[in-house]
């Protein structure tokens, strides 16, 4: 009979499981993985030094850059650490508006997770049926900010600009019958808000959508449950955050807890799971989508009835008004100051967080009274929950890693920053 | 504005803190932070203060969220020069090569933050049981050879945080298993976050088609400052102002 002996097998960092530029070293016997030794870095470019080179605002535009598919999640834990240290609060509506696109930040997020998870372990279609929902909501991103995906959009002191009347419509085209045409526009014929409204009521059904290809499935059951188990008193010394943690039985979420911004003004729960396995991280995340959804009708709603400014009042942090720069020299002053030398912050350091949708997104912020931080550093969720994979996988089969990739939604912009 | 006071719920959370490990801990000014409640802790205390910290009921920080390296070589130092701008283009009074650590420089401010040494590590603290944080921060007594006890018997999260710190800033952490580069590539030399390092580094990589393989070599371009660092004294953020700003 043959002897099963120990080897090493390198797994990516060029591989469609891992979820970018993950290298993992596993030493295994037989099918069975004793160490996991993962290398990152690969993607590592440096931000928070490129952040100490730069005026506060241009660094707004390298948070998108971290975790790429939450990317307004990452602006509001920096543009609030900012804010946190100038002592100062954006309008009520901006406040708002923030909420609002978190909240279609993390549906963003779940979608993506869930079809590249889903895809990790077998099943193809939910991977097709998050993309449709995706391309609705990344149009709203494109709708407020100009672009699809790295919005710049929030910035201290308040939003870029309001929501604007009009949601952009698709054009003629010889490849689309006007009947396909209408069918499109349909949904764009008014306000961003109507629009974003009109999803967050057909959305809970797409979520049934995904749930039956899923949740009662057998292969994804045998595929997930008490996969990757980990314990509550386990989670918290590995540093988990967001759903990882609270997958495991923990009711912590910084949206209820720590609230910011207008999140205790609004109306909805924290799932839970118990088992700490990967099934019921998979269901923490699908309800949190219905809650998000919850979330956004609630904003839109108060959108919807007040109208008013977007951005602080203040010209030493936000720019003048192009009309005011017309005629009014001191306008044009500041204006000049903020887009050369940017505003200096007083001194002194903040750790400011926020819930992002892997987890806590933090930014701890030194500044030496300058137009530049003196020190950025981005606390990223997925780093800690990477960390954890050696602990998460040893001594199940080969292919649960991949399981175990995707249920930590892991993305290297932000590991690697 | 800015807030000099400490919440009551944090004020009650520091006199606790206070209690408990009383002559171990200094507390920073609650302005230089936000509000938020940090304390300075010396290097040889450390790990009794954060096993404290972990394991007293009335405390209960049982998560390490985040752990920073910072380096304070040219804290509180703007790089442009007003005085004797020449007008020679875009880069006059422009100067970055003032790696003096600031506690030989002569400074008539006495109300900035002061760094005792060049390098610290700033740990992160939250209680989900009781729902507050905290902030340590430590200085690393030796400015050539910073080395720091490793929280990894306390809190597991620390592993994979300390390994960064080590590899951006070269902080070496006493007792950690593994002390390896994280981040940086296989093989490269230097601790790329610390202040002296420039931001674009000091080698360039290319393929080499004559020796067929990837060769290193000093970089070809030079760091350019596009926007000079400079050190604004707003009246407004004046602690002691304050109150006159808002009549």
């Amino acid at each position: 009979m043959p002897e099963i002996e120990s080897f090493t097998v390198n797994f990516g960092p060029q591989h469609p499981a891992a979820h970018g530029v993950l290298r993992l070293v596993l030493e295994m016997e037989g099918e069975v993985i004793h160490k996991a030794d993962p290398h990152v870095g690969l993607l590592h470019r440096a931000t928070e030094k490129l952040a100490e080179t730069k005026p506060y605002n241009q660094s707004i535009g390298y948070m998108d850059r971290l975790d790429y598919v939450s990317m307004m999640c990452n602006e509001h834990g920096y543009v609030l650490a900012i804010e946190k240290l100038l002592g100062i609060k954006p309008p009520i509506r901006a406040q708002y508006i923030r909420v609002m696109f978190d909240e279609i930040t993390r549906i963003l997020n779940h979608l993506m997770w869930l079809g590249a998870h889903a895809m990790d372990i077998g099943a193809m279609t939910v991977f097709l049926y998050c993309f449709r929902e995706r391309e609705d909501l990344m149009d709203v991103y494109e709708a407020v900010s100009g672009t699809r995906m790295h919005a710049t959009y929030y910035r201290p002191g308040g939003v870029y600009r309001d929501l604007p009347d009009k949601m952009p419509q698709y054009e003629p085209s010889p490849y689309r019958s006007a009947k396909e045409l209408e069918e499109l526009n349909e949904a764009r014929s008014g306000s961003v808000l109507d629009f974003i409204e009109h999803f967050a009521d057909r959305f809970p059904a797409r979520i049934d959508e995904y749930e039956t290809l899923l949740t009662d499935n057998r292969i994804w059951k045998q595929r997930t449950v008490n996969i990757g188990v980990v314990s509550p008193e386990r989670a918290m010394q590995l540093g988990f955050s967001g759903p990882m943690l609270r997958g495991s039985g923990v009711v912590w979420d910084l949206r209820k807890h720590q609230p910011y911004e207008v999140y205790d003004q609004l109306d909805f729960d924290i799932p839970v799971g118990k088992n700490g396995d990967c099934y019921d991280r998979y269901l923490v995340r699908v309800e949190e989508l219905r809650q998000s959804t919850r979330i956004i009708k609630q904003c839109v709603e108060w959108l919807k009835k007040n109208p008013g400014p977007v951005m602080i009042d203040d010209r030493k942090i936000a720019p003048p008004r192009r009309i005011e720069m017309k005629d009014d020299m001191e306008s044009l002053i500041h204006h000049f100051k903020l887009f050369t030398e940017g505003y200096s912050v007083p001194e002194g350091e903040v750790y400011a967080a926020v819930e992002a949708p892997k987890g806590e997104f933090g930014v701890y912020l030194i500044s030496d009274g300058a137009n530049k931080p003196y020190r950025v550093k981005v606390r990223a969720p997925g780093f800690p929950h990477l960390a954890a994979m050696n602990e998460m996988v040893k001594g199940h089969m080969l292919a649960d890693v991949v399981a175990v990739i995707g249920t930590q939604d892991i993305v290297f912009g932000e590991i690697d920053r | 504005m800015r807030t000099e006071q400490l919440s009551p719920r944090l004020a009650a959370l520091a006199e606790a803190v206070e209690r408990t490990l009383a002559g171990r801990v200094e507390r920073l000014s609650p302005w230089l932070n936000a509000g938020q409640l940090a304390y300075e802790v010396e290097a040889e205390h450390l790990l009794d203060v954060c096993r404290t910290l972990r394991d007293d009921e009335a405390l209960r920080f049982e998560m390490l969220i985040d752990l920073a390296g910072v380096d304070y070589l040219v804290y509180g130092r703007d790089e442009w020069q007003t005085e004797s701008a020449t007008g020679t283009g875009f880069s006059r009074g422009v100067f970055r090569d003032r790696y003096v650590f600031p506690a030989e420089q002569d400074d008539h401010d006495t109300t900035r933050y002061r760094p005792k040494h060049r390098f610290a590590v700033v740990y992160q603290l939250l209680s989900i049981t009781h729902n507050w944080r905290v902030r340590l921060r430590t200085f690393c007594k030796d400015d050539a050879h910073p080395i720091l006890d490793s929280v990894t018997g306390i809190w597991s999260s620390a592993d994979w945080y300390e390994r960064e710190a080590f590899d951006l800033f070269g902080i070496l952490f006493r007792g950690h298993p593994d002390l390896r580069r994280i981040l940086t590539d296989y093989g490269f030399i230097g601790h790329p976050f610390r202040k002296d390092f420039p931001v674009s580094g000091h080698v360039e990589m290319r393929y080499d088609p004559e020796k067929g393989r990837v060769v290193y070599e000093p970089v070809s371009i030079e760091p350019r400052t596009v926007v000079p660092k400079v050190i604004r004294d707003d009246h407004r953020y004046e602690p002691e102002l304050k109150d006159s700003s808002d009549a």
